[in-house]
């Protein structure tokens, strides 16, 4: 295995930390509004990924920047051709991010509500322009013969990636409900199972409906053939397990099927869309391993320090999960957050 | 407008306001630390209170420096593609390290100290907020290891097609420029985090509050900001010594110093003609200049009209002046900044140390008044040293032109301007309204601190809970 290729794993690696465990906190910000019926509740679901969602986000950030590093060309052509959803993506990051600490630190109801709604907003912008995002780089977009985009907004906003952007907002929220059910206790856990419930339903449909549509707008029928193979049909017998698991009050095997879903869908794409990085529609090439990347040097640098750190960051923060195993009780004085 | 305008406006606002915040996580993180581990060693109450009511001001101002330094690592990509592509090889390996080392350590473990107050043992809790002041530490030198290259490239090759690779990765760590810049901003660090404790702590003390907080605070701090003030301007004058070696002309314009001299005099005052490049009205002192480029009296600092033609021979026609009007009043103004901190800050450790009068009123008033002279420098210092690089993105290697996204269009960029300009006007004021509220409170709010509360997850049985 060359470095390019080590690479296009390490960073589809890098994004599915990224949606694994921060498409759960995306799930609970949007549910905050849906599942928090009062302030004591909102702010037990909002404790239940305090201590987590600044770590969840930082797989975001080491993936844009490994990207950078490992491939170049496929960063600036990504990041400057999907400018406005990009812009819009930080935005609701920002927003996100600053209401989880800003939110609790006044009592006025204005304030807090105003918060509740950036975390709501922010946590369904990202979801959903994350999944147009990804749906587009595997569905194409117009790049020229010097790598530039040159499709303008609305492309991006076609009927396939709309229902990427469907697929992860849904998902996440399905990943998130289930995540909230483990967390909580009393109403709040028995609301976020129910919930877990019809989320599943909708999560299979709008899943299923996005395979069917990947054989039509991607490459996936050419590339991997009629019989997707094992990764994506696992991923489809992951979801349908969720339900089973939650049916019979098994929270924490739901927990593990939807990190398999979301993260065998990532991994399908990748498989898709390699030995490329970024489809092109036309009229220039699609960009892939070899054009997008960094010099050997900087691969065989770059992979001496990602070998050493990543099992690092692994080992502490799946410490810190287990620092804060326990559920949260909707009790504001005992609530950080 | 052109879209290289709008860009490089965009980027200057982006970039001086997420350093609003970054300065006081790099120095409270440490000044906190330290504070905790006089608590786990003494056992005092009054510390464990003191950490507290620090940290509740560093997450305040942490989260800011968090969602405003992600929009950074995604506008070189959205808005500098060409740059990104040109320097991808070198620049995207520090960003990338930064991010794997010290932003996830940073993060976990900030998240682990705020709401792990019960959940671990005292040691292990302390340990978190090391962590924590390292991780910021080690982002710091990540970062300015990447700028480094754009103000002195090291460590690189150039191909055949002009374009540019990395051939030496420990050149690039070890580049000259770094260990002149990383404890410049460290040293800035400190320097802002000394003057915001010692303010909030001033006001406290004023009112009499909780004294046995407020007194500690404000020695440590000021002991931190004695030595921060004097040593960020001694390494600064070292920097800027190595600059006239390395970008002349930077230094040139932040002078105003239009023609070469020999010896040079330093301008006090200039009010300078920017089209014709000379002076119109300026106070220098002779000699000045070429005394602290070079330690003696005389010796040759390049003026920007030679430096002008002297660089259209060497890279081509083109204008290759930065703003002398921005360069030297950043320059005045930073400068002029830190001299008043150092005076201040040695007034106050002669206060607290020599009178053991920490107590004194006037002082502590000042102090209040104080707290925001050290953004004064900070975003100055930042303005000085990135126009100052014009027209170079890196320098002698890439121009602005080249660097600019091709395909962002000038409405677009209008859109994420004006769209950045309103959140952050609207967050800079809820931040504000934050700190004054929780500084000035001070451990009434802090009963937050508390853990969550919870139940054994050996208790909860098919999912009932309790």
């Amino acid at each position: 295995m060359d470095y390019n290729t080590l690479w296009l794993i390490l960073i589809a690696i890098l994004y599915i930390g990224f949606f694994v465990l921060e498409g759960f906190d995306f799930g609970v910000g949007i549910l905050l509004p849906i599942l928090g019926k009062n302030d004591h509740e909102r702010r037990a679901i909002i404790n239940t990924v305090g201590p987590h969602w600044d770590g969840n986000e930082v797989w975001l950030i080491t993936a844009g920047g490994a990207t950078f590093a490992a491939f170049p060309q496929w960063y600036a052509t990504l990041f400057s051709g999907f400018y406005l959803p990009l812009f819009l993506l930080l935005i609701g990051l920002i927003l996100r991010g600053v209401a989880f600490e800003f939110r609790s630190k006044d009592d006025e109801p204005r304030w807090r509500l105003t918060w509740d709604w950036c975390i709501f907003g922010g946590s369904l912008a990202a979801s959903f322009l994350l999944g147009v995002a990804f749906a587009n780089l595997v569905r194409g977009v117009p790049i020229d013969a010097n790598m530039q985009y040159v499709g303008g907004f609305f492309n991006l906003l076609n009927p396939y990636a709309l229902l990427g952007g469907l697929s992860t907002v849904v998902v996440f929220m399905l990943h998130g409900a289930i995540y909230l059910s483990m967390k909580t206790t009393d109403v709040l856990m028995d609301r976020a199972r129910q919930t877990a419930q019809r989320l599943w339903i909708a999560s299979v449909v709008v899943l299923l409906v996005f395979l069917v549509a990947s054989y039509f707008s991607t490459d996936m029928l050419s590339r991997l053939g009629v019989d997707p193979g094992v990764v994506p049909l696992t991923g489809m017998i992951a979801v349908l397990a969720v339900g089973y698991f939650i049916r019979t009050n098994r929270m924490g095997w739901a927990f593990v099927m939807t990190i398999i879903t979301i993260s065998f869908a990532l991994v399908t794409m990748f498989n898709i869309l390699y030995p490329d990085v970024m489809t092109s529609s036309g009229p220039g090439p699609s960009l892939n391993i070899y054009s997008a990347a960094s010099s050997n040097y900087t691969l065989r640098v770059m992979t001496n320090v990602a070998l050493i750190f990543v099992p690092v960051v692994l080992i502490y923060q799946g410490w810190s999960y287990w620092v804060f195993r326990k559920r949260i009780i909707a009790k504001p004085e005992n609530l950080t957050y | 407008m052109d879209p290289l305008i709008l860009a490089r406006l965009q980027f200057a606002l982006t970039t001086v306001y997420h350093f609003f915040f970054v300065p006081l996580t790099l120095g409270l993180s440490v000044i906190i630390a330290i504070m905790e581990t006089l608590y786990v060693r003494t056992g005092q109450d009054s510390y464990k209170r003191m950490t507290q009511f620090w940290g509740k001001l560093f997450a305040i101002n942490f989260a800011m420096g968090v969602v405003t330094g992600i929009v950074l690592e995604f506008q070189f990509g959205m808005n500098w593609s060409g740059y990104s592509r040109f320097v991808g090889d070198i620049f995207g390996a520090p960003l990338a390290i930064e991010a794997l080392l010290a932003f996830f350590l940073e993060s976990t473990f900030l998240g682990i100290w705020i709401f792990g107050w019960e959940k671990l043992s005292r040691g292990l809790h302390v340990i978190a907020i090391w962590l924590v002041a390292l991780a910021s530490n080690i982002s710091a030198l990540w970062i300015l290891i990447a700028n480094s290259f754009m103000q002195q490239p090291v460590g690189y090759t150039q191909l055949p097609n002009g374009g540019i690779v990395m051939s030496d990765f420990s050149a690039l760590v070890s580049n000259p420029n770094i260990w002149y810049q990383f404890p410049h901003t460290i040293l800035a660090g400190f320097t802002t985090s000394a003057f915001f404790v010692m303010g909030i702590s001033a006001y406290h003390l004023l009112r009499k509050n909780e004294p046995e907080i407020f007194r500690p605070s404000y020695k440590l701090a000021v002991v931190v900001g004695a030595i921060a003030t004097v040593l960020v301007a001694v390494n600064g004058h070292s920097q800027a010594q190595h600059m006239v070696r390395t970008q002349p002309m930077k230094m040139a314009a932040a002078e105003a110093l239009w023609n070469s001299q020999d010896p040079a005099s330093l301008s006090l005052f200039t009010i300078g003609n920017m089209e014709e490049r000379k002076d119109v009205f300026a106070i220098r002192i002779p000699r000045l200049l070429s005394l602290l480029a070079y330690n003696q009296l005389t010796g040759e600092v390049k003026g920007i009209n030679d430096l002008q033609t002297e660089y259209e021979v060497k890279y081509g026609p083109g204008d290759y002046v930065p703003p002398a009007i921005v360069t030297y009043w950043a320059f005045r103004i930073m400068v002029g900044a830190g001299l008043i901190m150092i005076g201040l800050a040695l007034y106050a450790l002669y206060i607290v140390m020599i009178k053991a009068n920490e107590l004194n009123p006037l002082a502590l008033r000042i102090f209040t008044w104080v707290i925001a002279l050290p953004y004064f420098a900070t975003t100055s210092g930042w303005l000085l040293t990135e126009v100052g690089r014009f027209p170079w993105v890196v320098f002698g290697l890439i121009k602005l032109n080249d660097a600019v996204s091709p395909n962002v269009s000038a409405g677009m960029i209008w859109i994420s301007l004006i769209g950045y300009i309103l959140v952050y006007g609207i967050l800079i004021l809820a931040t504000i309204y934050l700190l004054s509220k929780y500084a000035r409170t001070g451990l009434a709010a802090n009963s937050n601190m508390a853990s969550v509360d919870e139940i054994p997850s050996s208790v909860v049985s098919q999912g009932k809970g309790v």
